[in-house]
């Protein structure tokens, strides 16, 4: 150990050793995970080109008004803020995971590492909830002179601008790419959710079973750290994208 | 717990391992040939599905050529292997497309990408850095078996009753996205993305496997800029396969959406046989941007391999160090991140603004820089050496020429306003495969011919490979160059038939040429194909470690290297890998401390 911090800076790359000092899990995960932020990079700037090419978008203050078990209540953006804090707050329990281990403490490292899962089950039980409020809440819609009602789906929008019929203010349809939009990015993003959740839970089966404590080190919960980090920073993006732009 | 505990841990691990194959490890079959996580059997799997799919893929050009080049003649043998894709021994125009859009595919993704840089980048990684094996042996298993899963799905979608994906290998929409549209459109559209999405992870797992290889597990002396430059190419290829496979990801999985789950993401405003559609909203234009980011970087996902190959061959067998080290290095890094800013030259006329292009015809003229100087480079290292024509060597100058030649026309088609002219004409098609098509199989022929003793062992027969050379190169010529005039005069790629057609007519006879040339060389192809699978159990063996006489570390393990590669310690290097004709001795192993006398290069 003292040989390898007494090495002068200038033989990083010299060969025979990592020059980030870094396994190469670890350095694998980190490219993997730059790779990830290209596939979403990709759906978001079509996102981007698409929505920007439309005169009109849904509102988001106005889509994601609902709350469970609040009727009809019009509280804007109110759960998906929960979700986000629920998302946000893995994070932090998966910190302390990996801050557990660094310390070499199994019964740190499961207790954090539970929470962590249960908050990730907590954000997908909330998107199946969203979404399913979305694509089975009907909406009146005014379609070629008639109304008709509406849920949220790939292929119908009833959050286009508002026209006076009939005495009352009625949605028109909106562009229908919304839906494949929002369904398409939530959902890629909610599956890198549940495989994290997958992962994480393996990591607690080797935990219990002692894999890492005989293997003297914990990196493997480090690396399952960085993909859930990551996960939950692609979600702000998501969040800034679909729910306050 | 450290980090450098982690670290060590690791080293050891590795080091072990060597020393435990050798004596406890008994293998089986299953998991000596199957399911090998030993990287040369692996980038022996990679090569050998390669080659089944190049003549699978080759056999199909001969196929359409006959058409092209015989449009009034039956060939009643076709029906016999073909149906009712060949009724009365002549091509289906729906079959056409899906033979061109197959050709397409499979030489581009599955034998110039995964047979090319999946073989290479297996075999040489690991060995010229000095490693006992790819950072992660069981991701590097998965790669390949990814990449077997998307070759099964590929070839399933060859014998669905609707015929395999026929829209051209770039798949645009809407043409792809509507199984109404054709034949090929249907659930053989379907498989194509299937079998696509299970080829990028077998890329990005071997990808990942290639960069971490190259950085974290070099032995001990050798330092980013001792290593070969085959090194240097592999590592850029994958770094180029990681970013940019995933937005073909992101294409295909929202193409998938909008094929089946009735979403608008690339349709919009279309009516199909008298029925208006609902889609709304969506730009066929996006996946084209979607797919040439991925599109673009390809070519020089297949290219800088065969650089790399190019490079190494040539300084070995001129037995002359290679001219310009850091510039080639230099101006591999130049081409890998210029590519990612050049994709939309593939779209000038596709309705892309024309002010936005001509910054994209800059930044594509710019890649001719890194591009000239890597050849002359090449020439510089040829200047005077003393030059061994092996099969690799002679592959390996071959594949300069096909660069120059087909690079060239390439600043034809990187201006926007000769492309309008250009594009979608054989010009196009004579330029891409002399540069990227036959100069990748050229490196990878390179590449086998000079390894080939490392891989199995044994030689294969010179005279039969140099048969195979000069068809080949001749060939390749008498093939694509007619196809510039062919461009220049206006004839348009993919149509199935000319002779109705005033202003093609008198193409008629050098289109019977270049399908008569083409047969030639396939079955030139074919020779080798014989050569390599009788050379492994028939060729003159390999009786000495070194038979090139190359500085590099691959030729320090034994003849037939186990899992591990070397017997004893991993070597320590002590050289760069192009110490050649140095103070009087015909060339220096990376393994030899420097002498106290010796004079620097």
């Amino acid at each position: 150990m003292t040989t390898a911090t007494a090495q002068p800076t200038t033989k990083l790359w010299s060969g025979g050793k990592s020059p980030f000092n870094v396994s190469y899990g670890k350095l694998m995960m980190w490219y993997f995970l730059m790779s990830d932020a290209f596939t979403f990079g990709a759906f978001l700037i079509s996102y981007g080109t698409i929505r920007f090419s439309q005169n009109v978008w849904a509102d988001p203050n106005h889509v994601f008004n609902a709350f469970p078990f609040m009727g009809h209540a019009n509280l804007p953006l109110a759960f998906v803020s929960l979700m986000t804090f629920i998302l946000i707050f893995s994070s932090v329990t998966m910190v302390l995971a990996v801050h557990e281990g660094h310390k070499m403490n199994r019964k740190g490292v499961e207790k954090w590492l539970v929470w962590t899962i249960l908050g990730g089950l907590a954000f997908l039980g909330c998107q199946a909830w969203e979404w399913t409020h979305l694509i089975t809440g009907e909406h009146e819609v005014l379609v070629n002179g008639a109304i008709q009602s509406w849920g949220t789906t790939v292929t119908h929008n009833p959050w286009g601008p508002e026209v006076l019929f009939n005495g009352k203010e009625v949605a028109t349809p909106g562009p229908i790419a919304f839906g494949g939009y929002f369904f398409g990015i939530t959902g890629f993003h909610g599956f890198h959710v549940f495989s994290g959740v997958v992962i994480n839970i393996i990591m607690l089966i080797q935990t219990r079973m002692k894999v890492f404590e005989n293997r003297g080190h914990y990196e493997m919960i480090e690396k399952a750290g960085l993909y859930w980090h990551f996960v939950d920073l692609v979600w702000v993006f998501v969040f800034l994208c679909f729910y306050l732009v | 717990m450290s980090n450098e505990a982690i670290l060590h841990e690791h080293q050891t691990g590795a080091h072990d391992a060597g020393h435990a194959h050798e004596h406890h490890h008994h293998e089986t079959f299953i998991t000596k040939y199957v399911f090998s996580q030993d990287h040369k059997m692996i980038a022996k799997q990679f090569l050998i599905t390669g080659i089944i799919w190049a003549i699978i893929g080759g056999l199909f050009s001969v196929l359409f050529r006959l058409q092209l080049g015989y449009p009034e003649s039956t060939f009643p043998w076709l029906e016999d292997f073909l149906g009712n894709w060949a009724k009365g021994g002549k091509l289906d125009p729906d079959f056409y497309y899906a033979l061109v859009t197959m050709h397409g595919t499979i030489l581009v993704f599955f034998v110039l990408t995964a047979g090319l840089s999946g073989t290479f980048s297996n075999f040489l990684i690991p060995l010229q850095v000095g490693a006992r094996d790819m950072a992660s042996p069981f991701l590097n298993m998965l790669s390949y078996w990814f990449f077997f899963a998307a070759s099964i799905v590929m070839m399933a979608s060859l014998f669905v009753q609707t015929g395999p994906a026929s829209g051209g290998w770039t798949i645009y929409p809407p043409l792809s996205a509507l199984g109404e549209a054709s034949s090929g459109s249907k659930i053989g559209m379907d498989l194509w993305l299937i079998s696509m999405s299970l080829f990028i992870i077998n890329a990005l797992l071997g990808g990942l496997n290639y960069i971490t290889t190259v950085l974290n597990m070099r032995t001990k002396g050798m330092s980013m800029t001792r290593m070969p430059l085959t090194m240097w190419a592999f590592f850029f290829t994958a770094v180029l396969g990681v970013l940019s496979f995933p937005v073909l990801l992101s294409g295909c999985i929202l193409l998938l959406f909008d094929r089946n789950l009735g979403t608008s993401f690339y349709l919009s405003d279309i009516v199909i046989n008298g029925k208006i559609l609902p889609n709304e909203g969506g730009s066929a234009i996006l996946f084209q941007h979607l797919f040439w980011f991925l599109g673009h970087p390809e070519v020089y996902i297949i290219i800088l391999p065969a650089m790399g190959i190019a490079s190494e061959v040539m300084s070995v067998n001129s037995r002359k160090p290679i001219f310009g080290y850091m510039a080639m290095v230099g101006s591999l890094f130049a081409i890998a991140a210029l590519s990612f800013l050049v994709w939309a030259h593939h779209m000038f006329v596709t309705g892309l603004n024309p002010f936005l292009g001509s910054f994209f015809v800059l930044l594509t003229l710019l890649i001719a820089v890194p591009s000239a100087i890597k050849v002359f480079n090449w020439l510089t290292t040829l200047w005077r050496g003393n030059i061994r024509f092996t099969p690799g060597m002679l592959f390996a100058i071959g594949f300069v020429s096909m660069f120059i030649s087909g690079g060239l026309t390439g600043i034809f088609l990187g201006n926007s306003a000769l492309d309008i002219h250009l594009h979608d004409t054989y010009f196009i098609v004579a330029h891409f495969h002399i540069v990227m098509g036959v100069a990748g199989m050229f490196g990878m022929f390179a590449g086998l011919y000079h390894w080939y003793p490392k891989m199995y062992g044994r030689y294969m027969n010179n005279t039969l490979a140099y048969i195979h050379f000069w068809v080949t190169l001749i060939g390749s010529y008498l093939i694509f160059w007619p196809m510039h005039y062919e461009g220049l005069a206006g004839m348009p790629r993919r149509y199935y038939e000319f002779s109705g057609w005033e202003s093609f007519n008198m193409f008629g006879g050098l289109n019977q040429f270049i399908s008569f040339v083409s047969i030639i060389v396939f079955a030139a192809q074919l020779l080798f194909v014989f050569n390599f699978f009788y050379s492994i159990f028939k060729g003159r063996k390999v009786t000495e470690l070194n038979p090139w006489g190359a500085a590099s570390l691959e030729w320090s393990t034994p003849i037939r290297p186990g899992h591990g590669n070397w017997p004893g310690e991993i070597p320590e290097v002590h050289r760069w890998a192009y110490d050649y004709g140095k103070d009087g001795r015909d060339f220096i192993p990376q393994t030899e401390p420097v002498g106290e006398d010796e004079s620097k290069h």
